[in-house]
């Protein structure tokens, strides 16, 4: 008989644990019924297995004046992503809940063609029958060739997944407005070229014309018109005509208001314009415009030499011709600059919704902690501009200076959609938002607005119309115009407006249920800068309504927003739960929370004057929505979305799945979800938003670190060396393995400044002192040259400041490490597999180190004497006190601290504009060689 | 460590076993600079560094640029640009008027033949001096007399206006290499290996008139005079480039005593077989002087010795202080000395009266076993030595700051604030003590939150 250990020896790390976990099986009265679903890799938040694809998608589809509507491309333009999915019959749903009015033509009273300059409209849309939710965005772009000079486009993006769609809204609405923006510059520029051709033409055709009827004139010296003569001069005539009717069209479109792009990258000859930048996305006042914008007319003045030709008198109608593609529609290089834009909204809305959500949140919190979040996160993605800031912006105009009123503003059109969802029709369609825009407290401004809309709503009632009689109803759940206008709009007012939703939402909630149409509009909002803020609260309500109707709890999320006091309380409520919360995850209880930074909150009213606690951003509202309500509402029947409250659960879970999962080592894309599951999931979630590769980077990090820890029994000196500030020379001839190695370990190095990390991955020549300054984690060259002899010279020379990791011979001699914290970060023993998951497990060590420092180094009376009489001594015995017994930390973890938070110290005392001189910190402590 | 390095993986052998030069382990307990801010702008060596005020200092060197220094901040105030060849001397100039609000001024000679006066305020040149025949080599302000000599190979002398009062004729070809203020309106020049004694004199037909007179030509030095020192009113010291230390009486300028046999082992018999090698001048040049009113402080070749003017003999030395020529050396107010070498190293000694222990005998296998426990192993034997000398102190390394990669030129003591020095490297390292940078830090981390209002509690 063979004994155990030698089964064990054989066996593999993950069988034997699943062994064990499989092992001692609970009592049937213990154990918790499985999850249905729970197969091998199965994704519990998976809600719909229905959908006909295999991940999210974007759809790009027009209405074409020949074929009606018809896909032209999907992102990513595979094949197998669409699977099954009838794309046509997709294009023909999303392409006829187009809202806006495409009017171009003779409008009475003018007596030239006119452009409408058209917002685009944005509309959610939802396809039970497919499982598929669409963000449909729709656009016009002009061709002089088409019929009324325009081409209706959209693009959409479809998931399996209705509540990422309404979740992540905003977001979507931005990142798609950006590309619409690219598309329609692009096709001004495109329109403007061919209006000059055109008119070059039929200049050109003028003056041959010209020349007939002159040469006939003098042929013919009868004194009367021949029929031909006549002809010809009517001919000239409308030849005539046509030239100012394209001059004025040509003029139109280079009288539109220039729209900076907030991405310099679609314009990189365009010189910045720091003003305009926010009004990307919004609807811009074409009355307002510069018809001399330098940016425009060169855009359109650079036109390649052209030779005329004539056009014949009638030239060929319709069905014959070939219309242009998009990509001639638009210049090619806006075409890819918007396809790159589309690929980057398919990366970053990429994976399931509450990893989207829970990064977002995070990332929010994150750049809230503006005094520590430096240390170890990755500064440049808290920089880089969020989407959110452009709505700032834009909703700047009334937001901002109405103050006090908004909140109460904001409450109409919450109503209206809960209202207007029942009422199963389409509102009003703004098509210029502009006077609304300016004066959100003036609704007269915009009644003129209104009416105008109204007359296009004669085109849309028809199509509609039209719709549902060919047998597809069409719900509409609700059609947002934000601002005080739309209540006093017709429609509306022929409602009793009730204020409490709960009322609306039964309604509703009856209503939907015995309706059977498989296509339910969900939402559109034909400019998503008029939005209010409190509005996009109450996205989840929406999505929510099905499964919520009878439940309480749901409509009580609604109930504080519509007053303000109430509001107030729960505002107070979420910042006790943030207090808690973090509070909790610091590991300090016992410490008073006075001492706490004021937390920034979430749920922070946006009027709030507040010098340090910011108006936290408010795409994340809806999320934040879902931490609160989640709560109460996580035992129920709400199966709905959300782990909010992620982290630890978040982990072992996907610890566990991982451990069904193949390949743990590899670097690859392998990830949770890859295996099964229908829903749109399946594939990665970035972990931040639109970075994927310092996502890959994250991983690989971490799986290396992973190996380093559990290769190297004295990792834990090492870390430690990183982590109080000690420059690590990792020494070795093979550049591969000393990269590997510092890759490893950069994700231990804090960082010293809003600066990259200080971590140098290959050196060849000898270090200096100045090097250990500016470096933390150096990866050096061991070489037999005599150069290297020098290298290795300045190593001993240096050795007081440095702790040097021999990968050849694998040593470390650095100095003694004791402490506790350290052991947790890197356990040898650790259970994690992947090198994400144990990233992540890193990142939220290393997040409370950098709380018990931030802790530490803004405790007044830890650095000062309470009375001026105090001796120095006593602060000092009260500075170790307090690491030793408040926050906990043994022996050398007390440096780990007292580093981060000088650290701390130093960034916050530096001036903005300084640089500030790196220091470099050293302790005399004797170093020790380890040994494998 | 080196050999453990090379060789990947055996126990690093002391370095010290082999060296005859003291070392410190890695614990420095008693050192309290553990934070260093690297200064860097020169483009040369920088071998001058001169203390402005409380909180600003200048450094000069080859490269012909002249920086102002915060050395709480380490901050570059300015950049003096003027000179077009390294700099030979600096001194600064700060004038108290009671007419004029207080001004710094610094003077710096080069090798250009100009001398320059800066406004260290403004950054500014005040006045540039270029009717010199030979390259200035120092500069001395008598603040007392409100003028201000240079010696090159004449002597003249200036007052603030950079009028110049007046000069001696052609000295020596050498050249003044050095000048201290005696009493009485006298100074004392070196020109190579004489000692020239002036007398400055109001002159008797105008009133800013003065007069330079030579007085006396002291030649009982045997070679160049390296470096002289004024102890006090009464005595003043030089050294020679051969070794020889003679202090003379600064009213009368006779020779009231000599050394000139530090370096000469025989003085001390069990002298370490190491240091008889080579006794090529240059290791027994006294590099540099310093002084507190007991002692006279001497940094000779590698080592150094501490010469009692009561007992008129060295109570003490580190004969191998360094692995190379102590160039600079500086007594503390906390009876530490401080030493910059060309070996890249400064060091932190201690003067200490000599305990009577009784020296056990311990095997050094204890102590290699431990890589730091030889430095106290050092310092025994150092004492045991010295005990049939009868010298009643002994000088203890306490520490040892290493961050230059080359020949540390000079240094500066700014007490609290910390030591700034200087070096071949380009480089000036600002050496601070952590834990006060640290409460310092905090300090100022508490009055911008109270500025920024961030101190009260958000609810």
């Amino acid at each position: 008989m063979i004994s155990a250990p030698d089964v064990v020896a054989f066996t593999r790390e993950e069988e034997l644990e699943d062994d064990l976990y499989r092992e001692p099986p609970l009592p049937e009265e213990y154990s918790v019924p499985l999850f249905p679903f729970s197969g091998q890799g199965a994704n519990p938040w998976a809600k719909v297995a229905g959908s006909k694809f295999t991940r999210d998608f974007i759809l790009i589809s027009e209405f074409s004046e020949q074929v009606g509507p018809q896909p032209l491309l999907t992102i990513p333009d595979d094949a197998k992503v669409s699977g099954t999915f009838d794309l046509n019959y997709f294009s023909l749903r999303i392409m006829s809940v187009d809202y806006q009015a495409s009017f171009v033509g003779h409008p009475p009273g003018s007596a030239y063609p006119k452009l409408n300059f058209v917002e685009d409209s944005k509309v959610v849309l939802g396809d039970s029958k497919e499982g598929a939710f669409a963000y449909v965005h729709h656009l016009t772009l002009y061709d002089l060739e088409a019929r009324g000079f325009v081409r209706p486009f959209c693009m959409a993006y479809i998931s399996a997944d209705e509540h990422k769609i309404m979740q992540q809204f905003q977001e979507l609405s931005t990142e798609f407005s950006k590309a619409s923006e690219c598309l329609k510059t692009g096709n001004r520029k495109a329109f403007a070229n061919e209006l000059e051709k055109k008119l070059k033409d039929l200049d050109y055709t003028r003056t041959v014309l010209h020349n007939e009827t002159e040469q006939q004139k003098k042929a013919n010296d009868k004194g009367y018109y021949t029929t031909q003569a006549i002809e010809k001069a009517n001919e000239l005539a409308s030849v005539e005509k046509s030239i100012i009717e394209h001059q004025d069209l040509l003029r139109q479109i280079r009288s539109y208001p220039y729209r900076k792009l907030k991405d310099s990258e679609f314009h990189p000859y365009e010189p910045e314009c720091a003003l305009d930048r926010a009004d990307v996305g919004s609807n811009q006042d074409p009355t307002a415009s510069d018809p001399t914008e330098p940016g425009e007319t060169h855009l359109y003045t650079h036109v390649p030499s052209y030779t005329p030709k004539l056009i014949k008198a009638k030239s060929a109608k319709c069905f014959d011709k070939k219309l242009k593609t998009l990509e001639e529609l638009c210049d090619v290089y806006f075409f890819t600059q918007t396809l790159d834009q589309l690929h980057h909204i398919e990366r970053t809305f990429r994976g399931d919704v509450c990893y989207l959500l829970t990064e977002q949140i995070s990332r929010a919190l994150l750049k809230q902690q503006s005094v520590t979040n430096f240390l170890f996160e990755d500064v440049s993605f808290l920089d880089e501009k969020p989407p959110e800031k452009q709505y700032r912006g834009c909703q700047g105009l009334g937001q901002d200076a109405i103050d006090e009123k908004c909140s109460e503003e904001s409450l109409a059109p919450k109503v209206v959609i809960s209202l207007g969802s029942y009422k199963s029709s389409v509102e009003c369609v703004p098509i210029k938002m502009e006077q609304e825009m300016e004066d959100p407290e003036e609704p007269k401004m915009s009644e003129s607005v209104m009416s105008e809309h109204q007359e296009n709503l004669d085109y849309l009632d028809a199509d509609i119309k039209g719709s549902i009689s060919s047998g597809e109803s069409i719900e509409v759940l609700g059609t947002e115009k934000s601002g005080s206008g739309l209540t006093k709009s017709e429609s509306q007012a022929s409602l009793p407006v009730t204020p409490s939703p709960q009322a609306g939402r039964s309604k509703v909630g009856s209503r939907r249920t015995v309706s059977e149409d498989s296509i339910e509009v969900l939402s559109t909002c034909p400019s998503e800068s008029l939005i209010p803020e409190d509005f996009k609260a109450s996205y989840p309500s929406a999505i929510n309504e099905e499964p919520y109707v009878d439940d309480d709890e749901g409509g009580l999320r609604f109930t504080p927003r519509l007053t303000p006091g109430v509001e107030d309380g729960q505002d107070d409520v979420s910042k006790q739960e943030s207090l808690v919360q973090v509070d909790a995850a610091c590991c300090i209880g016992k410490e008073s929370p006075n001492f706490l930074e004021p937390l920034p909150e979430l749920g922070q009213k946006p009027c709030e004057e507040d010098g340090v606690v910011r108006i936290p951003p408010q795409p994340y509202r809806p999320a934040e929505q879902g931490l609160r309500g989640g709560f109460p509402s996580h035992d129920g029947l709400s199966g709905g979305l959300l782990p909010y409250e992620l982290d630890s659960r978040y982990l072992t879970g996907s610890r566990e799945v991982s451990k069904g999962s193949l390949d743990e080592c590899s670097d690859s894309t392998s990830y949770i979800s890859s295996a099964a599951s229908t829903c749109s999931d399946r594939t990665p979630s970035p972990a931040h938003l639109g970075c994927a590769a310092g996502d890959r980077h994250r991983k690989r990090a971490g799986q290396n670190a992973l190996r380093f820890i559990r290769q190297y029994p004295f990792a834990h000196p090492a870390i430690y060396s990183l982590l109080s500030g000690r420059t690590l020379v990792v020494l070795g001839e093979d550049e591969a393995m000393v990269k590997k190695l510092v890759t490893a370990l950069s994700i231990f190095v804090p960082n010293c400044g809003a600066y990259a990390k200080p971590v140098k991955h290959w050196v060849t020549s000898a270090l200096h002192l100045v090097d250990f300054q500016k470096w933390k984690l150096i990866g050096l060259q061991r070489a037999v040259s005599p150069g290297g002899v020098n290298v290795l010279h300045a190593l001993s020379r240096y050795s007081r400041y440095l702790s040097i990791l021999d990968a050849d011979s694998k040593t470390l001699r650095c100095p003694l490490y004791k402490g506790t914290v350290v052991a947790r970060l890197a356990d040898h023993r650790t259970q994690i597999k992947r090198g994400s998951t144990y990233y992540m497990h890193v990142q939220s060590i290393l997040t409370q180190l950098c709380s018990k420092a931030f802790l530490f180094a803004f405790c007044h009376h830890l650095h000062l004497p309470i009375s001026e009489r105090e001796p120095e001594q006593s602060v000092v015995n009260r500075r170790m006190n307090f690491l030793k017994l408040q926050l906990g930390l043994a022996n050398e973890d007390i440096k780990i601290v007292q580093y981060l938070a000088e650290l701390l110290k130093l960034h916050y005392i530096q001036e903005p504009g300084q640089g500030g001189n790196p220091l470099l910190r050293f302790d005399y402590v004797p170093s020790f060689l380890y040994k494998i | 460590m080196l050999r453990w390095l090379i060789g990947g993986g055996r126990e690093p052998q002391g370095l010290a076993e082999k060296s005859s030069v003291q070392t410190i382990g890695e614990e420095q307990i008693q050192n309290p600079y553990t934070e260093l801010l690297v200064l860097k702008g020169h483009q040369d060596i920088v071998r001058f560094l001169v203390q402005i005020d409380d909180y600003r200092f200048a450094s000069a060197g080859d490269d012909g640029i002249i920086f102002l220094w915060n050395a709480q901040t380490g901050e570059k105030l300015s950049e003096l640009h003027g000179h077009t060849h390294k700099i030979t001397a600096i001194a600064p100039f700060s004038s108290s008027d009671v007419t004029e609000e207080k001004t710094d001024l610094i003077i710096t000679a080069s090798a250009d033949r100009t001398v320059i006066v800066w406004d260290c305020t403004s950054g500014r040149q005040v006045q540039k001096v270029s009717c010199f025949h030979s390259t200035v080599k120092c500069l001395t302000v008598l603040q007392r007399l409100n003028v201000w000599l240079s010696g090159g190979s004449d002597l003249c002398v200036w007052n603030r206006k950079l009028d110049l009062l007046c000069k001696t004729s052609h000295l020596t070809d050498a050249g003044i290499s050095g000048l201290v203020e005696l009493p009485k309106n006298c100074v004392a020049a070196a020109a190579g290996k004489e000692l020239i004694i002036f007398r400055l004199s109001a002159s008797n037909n105008g009133s800013e008139g003065w007069n330079i007179l030579e007085i006396k030509r002291l030649i009982d030095h045997q070679d160049n005079i390296s470096s002289l020192v004024s102890v006090n009113d009464l005595t003043f010291v030089t050294g020679s480039h051969v070794g020889e230390l003679i202090v003379w009486d600064a009213l009368d300028w006779t020779k009231q005593a000599s050394e000139c046999n530090f370096w000469d082992s025989s003085v001390h018999p069990d002298v370490q077989p190491e240091i008889k090698l080579s006794q090529s001048p240059h290791e027994t040049s006294v590099q540099h002087l310093t002084s507190d009113e007991e002692c006279v402080f001497a940094a000779v070749g590698k080592g150094i010795y501490v010469y009692n003017l009561q007992m008129k003999r060295v109570i003490a030395c580190q004969r191998t202080a360094h692995d190379s020529s102590v160039l600079h050396i500086e007594k503390l107010p906390n009876r530490q000395l401080i030493s910059c070498s060309e070996d890249g190293s400064v060091r932190i000694w201690e003067l200490r009266e000599k305990q009577q222990l009784p020296a056990e005998p311990v095997p050094t296998g204890f102590f290699s076993m431990w890589g730091f426990g030889r430095a106290n192993k050092q310092a025994n034997q150092a004492a045991k030595k010295m005990q049939e000398n009868t010298p009643v102190y002994f000088l203890e390394l306490v520490g040892d700051l290493i961050g230059h990669s080359s020949a540390v030129q000079m240094f500066l003591y700014f007490g609290e604030l910390g030591l700034a020095t200087c070096s071949a490297d380009h480089l000036i390292i600002l050496w601070k003590d952590g834990e006060r940078e640290s409460s310092l830090r905090s300090l100022t981390l508490f009055k911008k939150l109270a500025q920024n209002g961030d101190l009260q509690l958000k609810l």
